[in-house]
């Protein structure tokens, strides 16, 4: 079978769910860290309409974007299946993947403003999470996918361990125990899974690294 | 027993067309149920709670709400006839992949030709351009993206052109010059019955927008 090759970085929860899809398949894989500000020709030559990471490379054929990536994976690696297997289920893990994929940037605008576009990031985040808590799939289960993980709890896991660093570094809590019960209970169920603990970025470091990102943005947004 | 399909759209969406042209596709008969969006019905409220929008699929009572999950659901219910995802899991990728990339860029840059002026209509006008030709680009010399057939992207993407014209009145400039093979392309998609039964008259939908518009304040 041809080499599997993951451009990534350690500080992205895109690049993690790329590898905690492929660690529970266990596919084996080569891992490439990109700078973000010195981006590799490779990178560039394989995702040339966006120039991100996560970017997956299967023999020579790349493929981009991280739930586009995880979809893949599914269809040529079916051990640990991550989607249900009748077309109903499917759209209902799909639905979810989709509206994770279109709140969760407002998580991070949180900590890359200030002001009122950052009053907007925290209730639109605060939303996702409500939301999430209420109606998200398999309620009174351990996991989105029910007993096991799979896609939704792969496309929210990064975001909700990326949330903690965010509160930290923002100064401001969304994630609140009391009023998001179902989901911190679901958090713990993720990080016992030791696959996913021994996958996750060191917390001090991602701490210090956004915490420098802030200072950047925000110093050059009052500049103007 | 016979299947009830019921679809929740709105006429001039571009993302309730697509479910459309997928059902025309595969010859599934539908109840067609045209949306008030300033007075949703309660079916709609009931089927897709959490963003209460179209176009949802209601098929024997149960809800698919959000367009490109619709059109992989009835590409998987329906997979008997004219399969819209290639079979090749790569090329399913790609198709993904380009599919996203439409939703992130064209909407927004669409909004932003018609409802804005000046720098602001001038850079979206650009960029909207710039995205019509990497499009090209992935379309090469095939005639459709899925190949010799029509698939998942082209279904995806065609009913954005029923805006063009909205967008060329609105921003003042002519698609066609920029990109004559993105149209061509089109052109070919609308000599299939499926696609064009299931697409709006531009010409309506430029009035849609107009409507909007003076609705807006915008000038």
């Amino acid at each position: 079978m041809d080499g599997v090759k993951l451009h990534g970085t350690w500080a992205s929860p895109y690049s993690i769910r790329v590898k905690w899809a492929m660690k529970l398949k266990g596919i084996p894989f080569q891992y490439i860290e990109e700078d973000l500000f010195n981006k590799s020709a490779l990178l560039l030559q394989h995702n040339p309409a966006h120039k991100k990471i996560p970017v997956l490379v299967h023999g020579l054929r790349p493929v981009c974007e991280s739930m586009v990536i995880v979809e893949y994976l599914e269809e040529i690696w079916p051990q640990y299946p991550l989607l249900p297997i009748y077309p109903y289920e499917r759209s209902v893990a799909r639905f979810w993947v989709k509206l994770i994929e279109d709140k969760s940037p407002n998580v991070w605008m949180v900590y890359r403003t200030v002001g009122e576009e950052q009053e907007k990031a925290m209730r639109d985040s605060l939303e996702m999470l409500s939301i999430l808590e209420e109606h998200g799939p398999n309620k009174g289960k351990k996991f989105f996918g029910g007993d096991n993980i799979n896609i939704v709890d792969i496309a929210f896991g990064g975001v909700a361990h990326w949330m903690g660093v965010v509160e930290e570094v923002s100064g401001r809590e969304m994630f609140d125990a009391e009023k998001f019960p179902r989901l911190h209970a679901w958090m713990g169920n993720i990080k016992s899974l030791q696959l996913i603990a021994e996958n996750l970025p060191d917390q001090g470091k991602l701490c210090q690294y956004l915490a420098c990102q802030r200072e950047k943005l925000v110093s050059s947004s009052s500049q103007n | 027993m016979a299947d009830e399909v019921i679809l929740l759209d709105f006429w001039p969406s571009m993302f309730g067309m697509r479910c459309r042209i997928a059902l025309a596709a595969k010859g599934v008969k539908y109840e067609y149920k045209d949306e008030d969006l300033r007075n949703k019905s309660e079916l709609l409220l009931k089927m897709n709670p959490i963003h209460k929008k179209i176009p949802v699929l209601v098929h024997n009572g149960k809800p698919v709400c959000e367009s490109l999950v619709i059109l992989q659901y009835i590409d998987e219910t329906w997979s008997d006839k004219c399969p819209l995802l290639p079979s090749d899991p790569y090329q399913r990728a790609q198709a993904r992949f380009w599919v996203d990339y439409v939703d992130k860029k064209f909407y927004e840059l669409g909004r932003k030709v018609w409802s804005t002026k000046g720098e602001e209509q001038e850079t979206a006008k650009k960029e909207m351009i710039e995205s019509l030709k990497l499009l090209e680009g992935e379309l090469g010399d095939k005639p459709f993206f899925g190949g010799e057939k029509l698939g998942f992207l082209d279904v995806a993407i065609v009913p954005f052109s029923t805006w063009f014209y909205a967008y060329e009145m609105c921003g003042n400039f002519s698609l066609e010059a920029e990109c004559p093979k993105f149209m061509a392309w089109t052109k070919r998609c609308m000599e299939i019955e499926s696609v064009s039964k299931s697409l709006v008259d531009p010409h309506k939908v430029y009035g849609f927008v107009l409507q909007l518009k003076k609705a807006f304040g915008i000038e």
